[in-house]
């Protein structure tokens, strides 16, 4: 076992724990504040992955700009919210999470029973890239081939998420503006 | 290398945690937080088969839009959320049950 499959397994593991521990922690602001955790971990395994430009780009709009938003959000909605979301979780201690908890198992093995019929290793496309040597090995600088991707085979994309992006700001800022003639 | 199975896996396992917290919280800044969590194991399957498209970058391209289209969304859904505890004083998805007008 090579060193980037102990980091991976460690990582995966940092992963899971911390969005385990997001999904059941009784308090909201440690919750998120876990949720920092699993998105570092997986920063880790997009590099693993050898795709380090969507890691920094994850740690710099998921951790810097949505998690902070999520926090602003919090901090604005006041005392109440948390109060009432401590007295719901001492009442349902876990009525009503079964249901959840099942729906979620069940998905995971529908889910991991597909995976590991689809033996993602071995599809065509990926042997065909393998056997066309289209696969990106640590040594290669990935970022220079990202941008220029972005600006000639990936342009339409890219500039209806700049309109998308830039509605969305609009949509937002008119959103939580104070109340005057809605 | 780490085998693609693995990646599915661990994003099987991240999708149905925040399915879990979808349809088990009730705040809706945790449902959020769960939303954020199936998208990022979706990001993460994009990443890990766009290791087999070096010249084309397919996959971590794709994962580029989702982040960004991520972050508007949350800066969308954000907002309502806050216009909806101006309005209704909580945050909890089951009490917001009336229409403007009653």
């Amino acid at each position: 076992m090579s060193l980037v499959q102990i980091l991976f397994y460690i990582m995966a593991f940092i992963t899971l724990a911390s969005a385990i521990f997001v999904a059941a922690s009784k308090t909201l602001v440690r919750s998120i504040f876990m949720f920092f955790i699993t998105l570092f971990a997986l920063a880790g395994l997009y590099v693993l992955a050898l795709a380090d430009f969507v890691a920094i780009t994850q740690i710099v709009i998921y951790v810097g700009g949505i998690l902070v938003l999520i926090l602003f959000a919090f901090m604005l909605s006041g005392r109440e919210t948390l109060e009432a979301l401590q007295k719901q979780k001492k009442q349902f201690i876990s009525v009503n999470k079964t249901g959840a908890l099942f729906l979620a198992a069940i998905f995971f093995i529908v889910l991991l029973n597909m995976v590991l019929k689809v033996d993602a290793d071995h599809l065509p496309w990926i042997t065909n890239a393998i056997q066309t040597k289209n696969v990106i090995a640590p040594i290669n600088v990935t970022t220079d081939n990202i941008g220029i991707n972005l600006m000639t085979r990936y342009l339409l994309p890219f500039e209806a998420i700049s309109i998308l992006l830039m509605m969305a700001l609009v949509g937002a800022a008119h959103l939580s503006r104070k109340e005057q003639t809605l | 290398m780490i085998p693609l199975t693995d990646f599915l896996i661990v994003s099987a396992a991240l999708f149905c945690i925040g399915l879990f917290m979808v349809v088990s919280k009730s705040n809706a800044i945790q449902i959020l937080i769960g939303v954020e969590l199936m998208l990022n194991a979706a990001i993460l399957n994009l990443v890990a088969f766009g290791k087999y498209d070096r010249l084309n970058n397919g996959g971590q391209l794709f994962a580029l839009f989702a982040i960004v289209l991520a972050a508007a969304t949350t800066a969308v859904a954000l907002a309502i959320i806050l216009n909806v505890y101006r309005r209704y004083k909580t945050i909890d998805p089951n009490k917001v049950d009336k229409l403007r007008d009653e």
